[in-house]
């Protein structure tokens, strides 16, 4: 049951990943991303990371991917233009692919990482919580990291912010420090005035 | 039944096809991102096999560190994208020669 998952999820995986790099269309390639993050979450339950599981679909496919819908919208791409080119560096991105998965399989694919030698763990029961554990580590012996990251997190915040903010001369806005700083003379004046008695002159002709 | 090979494996694919999609998308940056983020995800899958394996919960403090890392490294990309588009009105890579590298 756990390998037809496993299979299954990998190969939904594995296709949408292939998609994300042949189309050409950038939203589609964003919509693919997202179920390749999806079935990745799924292999992730299997592994029994259940917390990064959730992480993954909340943060990225919640925040990340969403963000670059946002970018693929904002921008005005000309598709014709980007198409070009795809068939030239077809042969030598296969060739890289396959010289790649070849080194790396040549290292995992053998007898090193197989069952006799990592044993095939006993599943954790029903009262394991993932959270509780990775939580644990994550606030304590990883402390400073966490807070690193955090920092990490901070930055980028404001790098985007201050990377994309844009002051249009002739646009009016909001002078915070000057509004600050504003006095009440400045804004009340009061002027002396005389005061004088107004005639009176009743309308004669209507008198009449 | 599933051994640690079998995610290594499928790690070693998902880095391969994301290698292979930034060799064939020269033209546009916005793939190459997300040529990058399937990269990461590639190591995160041995991340937490190898965490899963070893019976060691450090390798999925890693993952959480790398997620955060990716999450903050895509808002500046994306940022520093949105910048390159007002300024020069592409993303392909091509044309972005102004350094003559």
């Amino acid at each position: 049951m756990e390998t037809f998952v496993f299979y299954i999820f990998s190969a939904f995986m594995v296709l949408s990943a292939l998609m994300v790099i042949s189309v050409n269309n950038p939203v589609k390639a964003a919509f693919f991303l997202v179920l390749s993050f999806f079935a990745s979450a799924a292999i992730w339950l299997l592994l029994e990371a259940e917390f990064l599981a959730i992480i993954l679909v909340i943060v990225y496919v919640g925040a990340v991917m969403v963000l670059f819908l946002f970018v693929v919208m904002m921008l005005d791409i000309n598709m014709v233009q980007i198409k070009k080119g795809f068939v030239n560096n077809l042969p030598l991105a296969v060739a890289v692919a396959i010289a790649m998965f070849a080194t790396i399989f040549f290292v995992v694919g053998g007898e090193s990482f197989s069952q006799s030698v990592f044993t095939i763990p006993d599943r954790h029961g029903a009262d394991y919580s993932n959270v509780a554990e990775l939580g644990k580590v994550l606030y304590s012996d990883y402390v400073y990291s966490f807070e690193i990251a955090a920092v990490i997190l901070l930055v980028g915040i404001i790098a985007a912010i201050s990377l994309t903010l844009r002051r249009r001369p002739n646009t009016r806005h909001q002078k915070i420090e000057d509004q600050i700083a504003v006095k009440s003379k400045d804004r009340l004046q009061v002027v002396k005035v005389d005061a004088q008695p107004r005639k009176y002159e009743p309308a004669k002709e209507e008198q009449k | 039944m599933l051994s640690l090979t079998h995610f290594l494996v499928l790690g070693a694919i998902m880095f391969s096809i994301a290698m292979a999609g930034i060799f064939i998308n020269r033209k546009n940056v916005l793939i190459l991102l997300m040529c990058v983020e399937l990269m990461l995800l590639a190591v995160n899958i041995n991340f937490i096999a190898f965490s899963h394996y070893l019976g060691d919960s450090a390798g999925q403090v890693f993952v959480f560190f790398i997620l955060t890392v990716a999450a903050a490294e895509a808002a500046i990309g994306l940022a520093i994208l949105v910048v390159l588009f007002r300024n020069k009105r592409t993303i392909n890579v091509e044309e972005l020669d102004s350094l003559k590298g």
